[in-house]
C-alpha cells in the first residue's frame, strides 16, 4: 500500500537535493528459465521469473553494508529518488532513505526488491506466459510470501550479497523480513520489521476477502481474462477504498475529514458524493486503478492470507530457534490492522530465544500507514539501530558467510 | 565495603557504580526501567555483560537504541514474562520499586527470570523524612523524594526495616546491603534506617 495521497508529505527532498539519492533506475534479473523453473510452495512451477529491484549507495568492498527494503501490498522497487527529473513524487520511502536520512545511503548499500505476483516489473498474472504467448491471468500459479523471499534470495546471490547487514519492511514488507530471517538465518545480521505480524489475523483475512470479492464481482473481471479489454476498474477501486479505511484510524479520519461536506453547504438527499471522506476514498480508488493490476491484487492479498510464519514449523518460539539476527521491532499505537499486540507476539518469541530485540511502540494517530509519514522518532531509532549493527558486524569481522 | 574501582570514566551516579560493582564480568543482566540505558551500556562496554532493558518512556528507548542497548518498550511485568526461568544472572530495579503497582509480584518475577536481584530504593525511614512529617506536618520532600503528594509516582514507599521484613516474609536471602546518604555518600549499616537516603539490596531466593 502507499500513502502517497493520504496526507501531503512534507517532502524536503527535492530532486537533486542534498538528502536525495537523486536519479534512480529500476533494474531486473531473470532466472528459473525452463526447464529449471522455480517450484513454488503450492507445488506448481513458475519460470522464467523476472524480479525488479533498485539499488542506492555503494556496496562496501567487504560487502557488509547491504540493507534490503521490502515493500507492502501495492508498493514497488522504486523506494527512493526519482526516475526522471520531471517526476512529481520520489520513491515510496524517500523520507527514510538517502544521504543523512534514517537509512543513510552514504553508509549503506540499499536494495529494494519487488515481489513476484505483482505488476511492477516482476513476473505476475499480467505477465505474458511464455507457454501460451498470452498473459497468465488466473493461470498464474499461487505465490506465497516464502516464494517471494526465495526469489529475492536469487537476487541477493546475483548481487553478491551473502549476508544482509539489515532488512526492513512495513506491513507485508514485514512478512518478507520475518520469512527471510527464518528461512535464511545465516544471511541476515539484523532485521527491522515494522507494523507487521507473524500471521495475518482473521480480521486481516476478512478485509482482504471483501476486496477480492469486489474485484471478482465486477463483470469486467471475466474470470481474470480482461487483458486487452476494459479492466475491472470499479471492483479494484472498491477494494482499494476498503483497504484504505484499514490503513487509517478513527482519530485521523475525524481530524482530517470530520463530517464536512465536499463542495456543498447542505445535504443533497441523494447518492452523489457528499462527504469529504467519500470524495477522498473515491479519489484513492480511482487513482489506484491507474497504477495497479486487479489480478495482482487478488494474488498478493491471498499470499498475505496464507502467511503464518509458524505454520509447519512448530510454535513461534521454535520458529526463531536458529535465528541469529538482532531485531528492532516497531509498531504504531493507532494501528488497528496490525495492532501492537501482534508485534509483541513476535517480540516475546524472539526474547524467549534470547535474541537481542528492541521493541518500540511509536506513538502516532495516523494508523497503520503511519510508517510512510515523517516521524523523527522512527528515523532516529532506525538510524541508531543500524549504526550499532554495522559497528558490531565490523567488530566481529564483517560478512562471515562466503558468497554462495 | 571496599569498592573495586571501575573501568571507564568516572560516574556521576555512585549508586550506579555500586550496582556495577556487584555484577560479575560477562553476566547476563536485565535492567528494569533502564532509562537512557547508561548503566547497561557501561556493563556491556566495560564488563562484557549481555544487557537487556525494559523502559516505558519512548524518548528514553531511543537513547538506548543509540547506545546499542536492546530494550523493550513497555510495562516491566509484561516485558519479563516471556523470559525463561533463570535466563539472567542479575535483574536490576533501580529506584523504581516504589513506583510499581505490585512490588511483591515484580520481585517474584525478577527472581524467576534472574538468579539474583539488585534493588535500590529511597529509604522512607531517613531521619529527614521522619522529622519533616513530625515537625511540619506535611508530606516529606527531599533529594530522593522530590515530588508533591499530588503528583508523586511513588505509590509504594518503604523503609529499610520494611524491606528487610518483607525479604524475611517472602523467604528471600539478603546477599548484600549497601547504604548511601541522600546525596549518595556511602555509609555503614549502623542505624541505617535512620541514616540512609538510599538503600541497595542484593537478594536471592533462600532455597
Amino acid at each position: 500500500m502507499s500513502i502517497d495521497d493520504v496526507i501531503p508529505i512534507a517532502d524536503g527532498s527535492r530532486f537533486g537535493g542534498a538528502d536525495s539519492v537523486g536519479l534512480a533506475q529500476t533494474q531486473f534479473i531473470t532466472f528459473a528459465e525452463p526447464p529449471g523453473e522455480m517450484v513454488l510452495e503450492c507445488g506448481q512451477k513458475l519460470g522464467p521469473v523476472t524480479l525488479a529491484y533498485e539499488t542506492y549507495g555503494t556496496l562496501a568492498p567487504r560487502r557488509d553494508n547491504a540493507v534490503l527494503v521490502l515493500h507492502a501490498l501495492s508498493g514497488d522497487a522504486h523506494v527512493a529518488g526519482y526516475h526522471s527529473p520531471g517526476d512529481r513524487k520520489p520513491g515510496w520511502w524517500d523520507l527514510f532513505i538517502g544521504p543523512g536520512k534514517a537509512i543513510d545511503t552514504t553508509k549503506y548499500f540499499v536494495v529494494c526488491s519487488n515481489i513476484i505476483g505483482g505488476c511492477k516489473g516482476s513476473t505476475g498474472p499480467s505477465s505474458v506466459n511464455a507457454a501460451t504467448g498470452r498473459p497468465y491471468g488466473m493461470a498464474f500459479p499461487m505465490v506465497t510470501i516464502s516464494d517471494m523471499v526465495r526469489a529475492q534470495a536469487v537476487l541477493a546471490d546475483r548481487l553478491g550479497i551473502a549476508r544482509w547487514l539489515s532488512m526492513t519492511g512495513g506491513s507485508m514488507g514485514g512478512f518478507q523480513v520475518l520469512e527471510w530471517v527464518v528461512r535464511y538465518p545465516e544471511r541476515v545480521a539484523s532485521a527491522m520489521p515494522i507494523a507487521t505480524t507473524a500471521r495475518l489475523s482473521a480480521q486481516g483475512i476478512a478485509f482482504d476477502e471483501v476486496g477480492r470479492q469486489a474485484i471478482m464481482a465486477d463483470p469486467n473481471w471475466r474470470g481474470g481474462d480482461y487483458y486487452g479489454r476494459e479492466a475491472p476498474r470499479a471492483g479494484l477501486a472498491i477494494a482499494r477504498m476498503i483497504g484504505h479505511i484499514t490503513y487509517l484510524s478513527d482519530e485521523q479520519m475525524h481530524t482530517k475529514f470530520g463530517r464536512r461536506l465536499q463542495d456543498r453547504d447542505r445535504f443533497g438527499y441523494d447518492f452523489k458524493t457528499e462527504f469529504e471522506v467519500e470524495s477522498y476514498l473515491r479519489y484513492q480508488g480511482d487513482s489506484f486503478v491507474r497504477r495497479f493490476d486487479a489480478n495482482s491484487y487478488l494474488y498478493i492479498t491471498k499470499s498475505m492470507d496464507y502467511f503464518d510464519l509458524a505454520a509447519g514449523r512448530g510454535s513461534l518460539v521454535e520458529v526463531f530457534q536458529r535465528v541469529r539476527a538482532e531485531f528492532l521491532v516497531l509498531s504504531i499505537s493507532s494501528d488497528w490492522l496490525f495492532p501492537t499486540y501482534q508485534s509483541k507476539e513476535i517480540v516475546r518469541a524472539l526474547k524467549a530465544n534470547g535474541i537481542p530485540t528492541t521493541f518500540l511502540e511509536l506513538q502516532s494517530p495516523y494508523g497503520h500507514d503511519a510508517f510512510f509519514l515523517p516521524n523523527p522518532q522512527m528515523s532516529a531509532t532506525i538510524a541508531g539501530f543500524l549504526e550499532n549493527v554495522l559497528r558490531r558486524v565490523r567488530a566481529s569481522g564483517g560478512a562471515e558467510v562466503p558468497s554462495s | 565495603m571496599i569498592l573495586p574501582r571501575r573501568k571507564g570514566p568516572a560516574k556521576l551516579r555512585l549508586d550506579y557504580e555500586l550496582m556495577e560493582s556487584l555484577i560479575d564480568d560477562g553476566a547476563k543482566v536485565l535492567d528494569l526501567g533502564c532509562g537512557d540505558g547508561q548503566l547497561l551500556a557501561d556493563l556491556i562496554g566495560y564488563k562484557g555483560c549481555e544487557g537487556r532493558g525494559i523502559e516505558i518512556d519512548e524518548a528514553a528507548v531511543l537513547e538506548c537504541v543509540k547506545r546499542g542497548v536492546a530494550v523493550y518498550h513497555g510495562d516491566m511485568l509484561e516485558g519479563m514474562e516471556c523470559y525463561r526461568d533463570g535466563h539472567f544472572d542479575v535483574v536490576i530495579l533501580s529506584q523504581t520499586l516504589q513506583q510499581t503497582m505490585d512490588p511483591p509480584r515484580v520481585i517474584r518475577e525478577m527472581l524467576r527470570v534472574g538468579r539474583r536481584a539488585i534493588i535500590s530504593f529511597p529509604n522512607f525511614g531517613h531521619w529527614a523524612v521522619r522529622f519533616q512529617l513530625l515537625w511540619t506536618g506535611r508530606m516529606p520532600r527531599s533529594y530522593a523524594l522530590p515530588y508533591h503528594w499530588y503528583n508523586t509516582p511513588n505509590v509504594h514507599l518503604c523503609t529499610v526495616k520494611d524491606f528487610e521484613e518483607f525479604c524475611e516474609r517472602e523467604k528471600l536471602r539478603i546477599v548484600e546491603e549497601i547504604f548511601l546518604t541522600a546525596r549518595y555518600r556511602p555509609i555503614t549499616g549502623f542505624l541505617a534506617n535512620w541514616r540512609a537516603g538510599l538503600a541497595i539490596f542484593q537478594i536471592q531466593r533462600a532455597t
